[in-house]
């Protein structure tokens, strides 16, 4: 599809504001609508497009194969690792009131305190929602490579 | 408001319909994505932005994307059927009539006696505010915190999906190269 004009310039225009629109999706996911697996598939289907588009080759070139094969495993990591994290901690598996701590959380700034650093519930929360994103992400991502990847030829 | 809800549900209707009926496969893709924009529609109206947007980027985007793949291997057209599927449709019929009649029962969209608004007492929305330490998105809240496990659980499920998918269709260079003489005769 690279050789028609609209359809690249506009998605060359879209792309950045689908990317940010992942992110902000996923680290406003506590606050807004959203999180990991949202943001995991919107992130997903950026890159698709980049490489429905570009062709497959520049998408592999952004986002390689093998990267993406040990991040699918790395999202549940970091998601069963905040588990552990908080059994070593001394509490229950997944029980992110562990994870509460005092650095950079009461840091005067004018008249109020800022929480430079987030505590608690929200740390955990924050940490399962990446892991999320990260396994969804590269998931897409991967069956796209997958089928994308084949020819009629091969079968 | 609720010719809003009347026109999405009808368009979501004559989209299946028409998926179901045509014989151009193209077509049938486009047409399940735009049923996909619909549905995403449709979430919106029912206040689950989540779901609208997992639905419009899955259903209409990568799912859409997949089946193009998947097409590009096969042939752009259905076989023409030889016969009426008398069968197929009764079995259909029934099963959509039994969905329907279990419905009935159900409460209304909303409704503030519903079970699901009385049963945990105090509800997670008064609950997760001095729970999460202020943290405002109660549906996050209870699927991250409250159901962690649960999560997890979903988590493992779409890595084992992408481990599965990759073991079925990748096609490793080492091995293809030191089975190549193999690998022709097989497929």
């Amino acid at each position: 599809m690279n050789s028609f004009p609209i359809i690249r310039v506009v998605s060359k225009l879209l792309i950045p504001y689908i990317l940010l629109f992942a992110f902000y999706v996923q680290f406003h996911g506590d606050f807004g609508p959203g999180g990991g697996f949202q943001a995991g598939v919107i992130l997903a289907s950026a890159l698709i497009l980049y490489g429905l588009v570009f062709g497959l080759p520049a998408a592999q070139a952004v986002a390689p194969s093998w990267l993406i094969e040990k991040l699918i495993a790395v999202g549940v990591l970091i998601y069963a690792g905040t588990g552990v994290a908080t059994m070593i901690l001394g509490s229950n598996f997944l029980d992110y009131d562990a994870l509460e701590h005092h650095f950079l959380t009461d840091v005067p700034w004018g008249s109020e305190t800022l929480h430079l650093l987030p505590s608690g519930q929200h740390l955990g929360i924050f940490l399962v929602e990446v892991g999320v994103g990260i396994t969804v992400t590269s998931v897409m991502l991967m069956i796209f490579y997958c089928f994308a990847g084949r020819s009629p030829s091969s079968e | 408001m609720i010719y809003i809800d009347i026109i999405i549900l009808t368009l979501l209707a004559v989209t299946a319909v028409t998926v179901a009926r045509i014989r151009d496969l193209w077509a049938a893709v486009m047409f399940t994505g735009i049923y996909s924009f619909i549905g995403a529609s449709w979430m919106l109206l029912l206040d689950a932005p989540d779901v609208a947007f997992t639905e419009a980027a899955v259903g209409a985007g990568i799912s859409t994307v997949l089946m193009l793949g998947t097409l590009a291997l096969t042939h752009k057209s259905e076989k023409p059927s030889t016969s009426v599927p008398v069968v197929p449709f009764l079995v259909v019929l029934g099963t959509g009539a039994a969905l329907i009649y279990g419905t009935l029962d159900m409460p209304h969209f909303g409704d503030p006696e519903a079970p699901v608004h009385q049963h945990p007492n105090p509800s997670f929305v008064e609950r997760s505010q001095p729970d999460m330490h202020g943290l405002p998105n109660v549906v996050t809240a209870v699927l991250a915190s409250y159901r962690g496990y649960d999560t997890l659980g979903e988590t493992a499920v779409i890595f084992t999906a992408g481990i599965g998918v990759l073991i079925i269709l990748r096609r490793d260079k080492n091995v293809t190269s030191k089975e190549s003489s193999n690998d022709e005769v097989v497929t």
